[in-house]
């Protein structure tokens, strides 16, 4: 396959922002029909690479070869006459119109084409015939926003080749699946490359590369560093050449044994959602929550933080019945919550630093309201330090800030509250191999000074190398706890899929 | 923003040397005080992210009940009373907006024509008048060479920057203007402190109803229109953000001052208030579009 002529050839791309070289020298080809991994760290250049690819941004320097030919893309939509589609992380589908009306955006089948009149039988029939291409079971005429995720998913690849697209690259396009969905997704893969579609695919998920990809262009600190088959390199060697150094390992875990319990969940139930839940916690003790997306483990955890009201069943924090009716209540427990979604949920991005970090504990450092700033961000400045927050000053502003260290600002802000129960819903989404490994450590350090941690995530590795105990959770009920010797993926796999131990 | 004010000064003045009289400069100050005021709760209402369309009805509003207390029970009743009844309109805001969840932009639309309704109601639609003597100094008179109100507005930015930047209440703005969702999630009572923040608006709309009827010597129902929206523009023009989480009072006093300057400036030039008008829309959308540039940039 690699021996066929490319159909996209990058050489030498530049591409400079004020005081960053965003890319340096990098090249890439891709073949039809092949599914290129783009690798590397938060920060490496891949958002940059692929938005030069599909017209976001100009590039300062190098040239960009389509089918041999030198072309230039100076917006999206020269791209998308090119044959490239891009599917963002955010979806661009537009929520209230069908999946029909989706995808011929603006390309409807006319009537009368002077009136514009939609062909709306065209249409529909038009619809079902890319959806089958890709042996997709979606209504054309459902509402796009009554459609799941992964279903979304797929209506934007079908898109994608309604345009022609001969290249579509999909950035972190598992970020929001469940394993099953996946499994999907790379079926629509495989059918994409057989009609010699090529795919550019971006993810931190090693294991999915490896399933899915033939070759892999890996960047680091925006140069290009290697372009290898996938078959005959290792998870590790991939690593090695992402983080230019071997990560021994990926889960430190800091040996802690579970003492008394800190946190018991009793009955739990909020009508239609959470059934009876209960479990457990003790200090320095980590529980992974497992389970599909779906499986209502962050409304769980919401529903203990206070955020989400309960109809009944009881918390007890060191075995005394507690009220938590508000994320304000929780605090004053001790109980803390690392959201989900980080942008949406967890960060002020236009705040800086510092006030991100003292956010929760204000109470601190005032006294009738009044603030102490000064004693505020020395405050700040310890975190940062401690933590290893990578910012050039307390002042600069979440926004500018990685994925890593941005979830380590919003871990800081929890630290500060004195929690002792800490609720990590996805800790490392999004975030880079260096970055996980950060937030890892510091998961086991809190555990080893006696917290007590929940940790839901829909990463099979992470919840088998960093529990000690596992629940697995499906429609809202627990339906499996494994200790950590005896779980598997398989074992927990099953268990989420269908129900049973 | 700072470099445009002084070179409108400069052109100004140079134009016509009258601009740096003191007298002109205690004119403008003075004028610029009643949309000073508005401007600072606006400021706290677009902080947080959301709006306040009401603080120009209120000014009419404050001046009909201010007028009709002082006549009834006296000056210090009735300036009481007109403050009192913004920051009442205020809570009124607050709790359709943090208690009802409707959003702040129909909230204070509603109080917007809802106040001008009950100002009207009130007066009968006709101006109060035969207000007391010494109730003239409050908007006629100096402190020094300094207008009155010029010195209430001074006060007042110098309360609300502390406001903002050293207290509680003020993190937690700029917190729920930022990320509403994550305030929520770090413990903010979100509710209450919206609350506060269109009281904190209400109340500086009451003030400058006050002096405003001081100024024009009677409570009058039909002060303040489109007031409100200069009053945005002042927040967005220094570099606030519309929806809320950046800016401050720095922000909005550059505001303030480029619109209080520029008015006072053409007029002295001699250009038509209709071609003012024209002037002010585009240095609106122009400011904005600089500040969005300058970002996008990053």
């Amino acid at each position: 396959m690699t021996d066929a002529s490319p159909f996209l050839q990058l050489q030498a791309i530049v591409k400079r922002f004020p005081g960053v070289l965003a890319l340096n020298n990098v090249g890439l080809d891709v073949v039809p029909g092949e599914v290129h991994a783009l690798l590397g760290e938060n920060g490496a250049g891949k958002s940059t690479l692929i938005k030069v690819i599909s017209g976001v941004y100009r590039p300062d320097a190098g040239t960009i070869q389509i089918d041999g030919r030198p072309v230039d893309i100076r917006t999206p939509h020269d791209a998308q006459a090119l044959g490239i589609s891009t599917i963002y992380q955010e979806f661009t589908l537009a929520a209230d119109m069908t999946v029909a009306e989706n995808i011929f955006l603006g390309r409807e089948p006319l009537r009368v084409r002077a009136l514009s009149i939609v062909d709306r039988k065209a249409l529909i029939r038009q619809t079902r015939d890319v959806l089958g291409s890709l042996d997709l079971q979606i209504d054309p005429e459902a509402t796009v926003k009554h459609l799941g995720v992964a279903q979304q998913q797929m209506v934007e690849i079908a898109k994608a080749l309604s345009l022609d697209a001969r290249l579509i690259i999909m950035d972190e396009p598992t970020a929001t699946l469940t394993s099953h969905e996946i499994d999907r997704l790379f079926e629509a893969i495989a059918r994409l490359k057989q009609r010699q579609v090529a795919v550019i695919y971006v993810s931190h998920r090693l294991d999915e590369v490896k399933a899915v990809c033939d070759r892999a262009t890996i960047l680091r600190d925006g140069t290009f560093v290697a372009a290898v088959p996938v078959g005959s390199t290792t998870i590790d060697e991939m690593i090695r050449l992402m983080v230019g150094r071997d990560l021994k390992d990926k889960f430190p875990k800091v040996k802690s044994e579970p003492r008394e319990e800190m946190l018991r969940v009793e009955e739990l139930t909020r009508k239609g959602v959470l059934h009876g839940i209960s479990f457990n916690v003790r200090r320095g003790e980590i529980v992974g929550i497992a389970g599909l997306v779906g499986s209502k483990r962050t409304e769980t955890a919401r529903a203990i933080f206070g955020a989400d009201p309960i109809d009944s069943g009881r918390i007890l924090l060191r075995g005394t019945p507690v009220s938590v009716r508000t994320p304000g209540d929780a605090i004053e427990h001790g109980i803390a919550l690392v959201p989900e979604d980080r942008k949406r949920q967890g960060i002020f991005a236009t705040l800086s630093v510092w006030e991100n970090v003292v956010l929760s504990a204000l109470r601190r450092f005032s006294r009738k309201g009044i603030l102490d700033v000064r004693r505020e961000k020395q405050h700040a400045q310890e975190f940062v330090a401690s933590l290893r927050i990578a910012t050039p000053d307390l002042e600069k502003r979440v926004l500018d800030l990685s994925g890593g260290n941005q979830q380590k600002v919003v871990i800081a802000k929890w630290l500060n509250t004195n929690a002792e129960v800490f609720l990590f819903d996805e800790p490392t989404r999004g975030i880079d191999v260096g970055g996980k490994i950060e937030v890892y450590r510091l998961m086991g350090e809190l555990i080893s000074r006696g917290a007590a941690i929940v940790m839901i995530s829909s990463e099979l590795p992470e919840i088998l190398g960093l529990s000690d105990r596992i629940l697995v959770m499906r429609e809202g009920r627990i339906c499996g706890e494994f200790d950590r010797a005896d779980a598997t993926e398989e074992n927990i796999l099953n268990c989420a899929l269908r129900g049973a131990a | 923003m700072p470099a445009v004010i002084v070179a409108l000064a400069i052109v100004f003045g140079s134009i016509n040397p009258n601009f740096w009289s003191a007298t002109n400069l205690a004119n403008v100050s003075r004028q610029m005080s009643i949309l000073a005021l508005l401007a600072l709760g606006q400021t706290f209402a677009i902080l947080s992210g959301g709006i306040d369309l009401s603080v120009g009805s209120l000014l009419a509003l404050v001046s009909v009940i201010c007028a009709q207390q002082m006549k009834n029970f006296g000056l210090f009743e009735g300036i009481t009373a007109g403050i009192v009844a913004g920051g009442l309109a205020g809570l009124v805001n607050g709790l359709i907006i943090a208690r009802a969840r409707v959003p702040p932009f129909i909230a204070t639309l509603g109080m917007l024509v809802a106040a001008r309704g009950a100002a009207l109601t009130l007066s009968g639609g006709l101006p109060i008048a035969g207000l007391p003597r010494e109730f003239l100094v409050l908007g006629a008179g100096y402190i020094g060479p300094v207008p009155i109100p010029t010195v209430i507005a001074a006060v007042a930015f110098v309360l609300a920057h502390g406001i903002l930047r050293r207290t509680r209440f003020g993190r937690y703005v700029y917190a729920m203007g930022s990320n509403e969702e994550a305030a929520v999630l770090s413990g903010i009572n979100v509710a209450n402190y919206k609350m506060l923040v269109y009281i904190t608006s209400g109340l500086f709309a009451g003030i400058a109803g006050v002096i405003l009827t001081s100024r024009v010597i009677s409570g009058q129902p039909t002060l303040g229109e489109v007031q409100e929206l200069y009053s945005i523009a002042a927040v967005v023009i220094g570099g606030g953000r519309i929806s809320g989480g950046v800016g401050g009072i720095g922000t909005t006093l550059m505001g303030v001052l480029v619109l209080g300057i520029l008015g006072n400036g053409l007029n002295l030039v001699q250009v038509s208030s209709y071609i003012q008008n024209i002037v002010i829309g585009v240095i609106i959308v122009g400011a904005v579009y600089v500040d969005l540039a300058r970002e996008r940039r990053r």
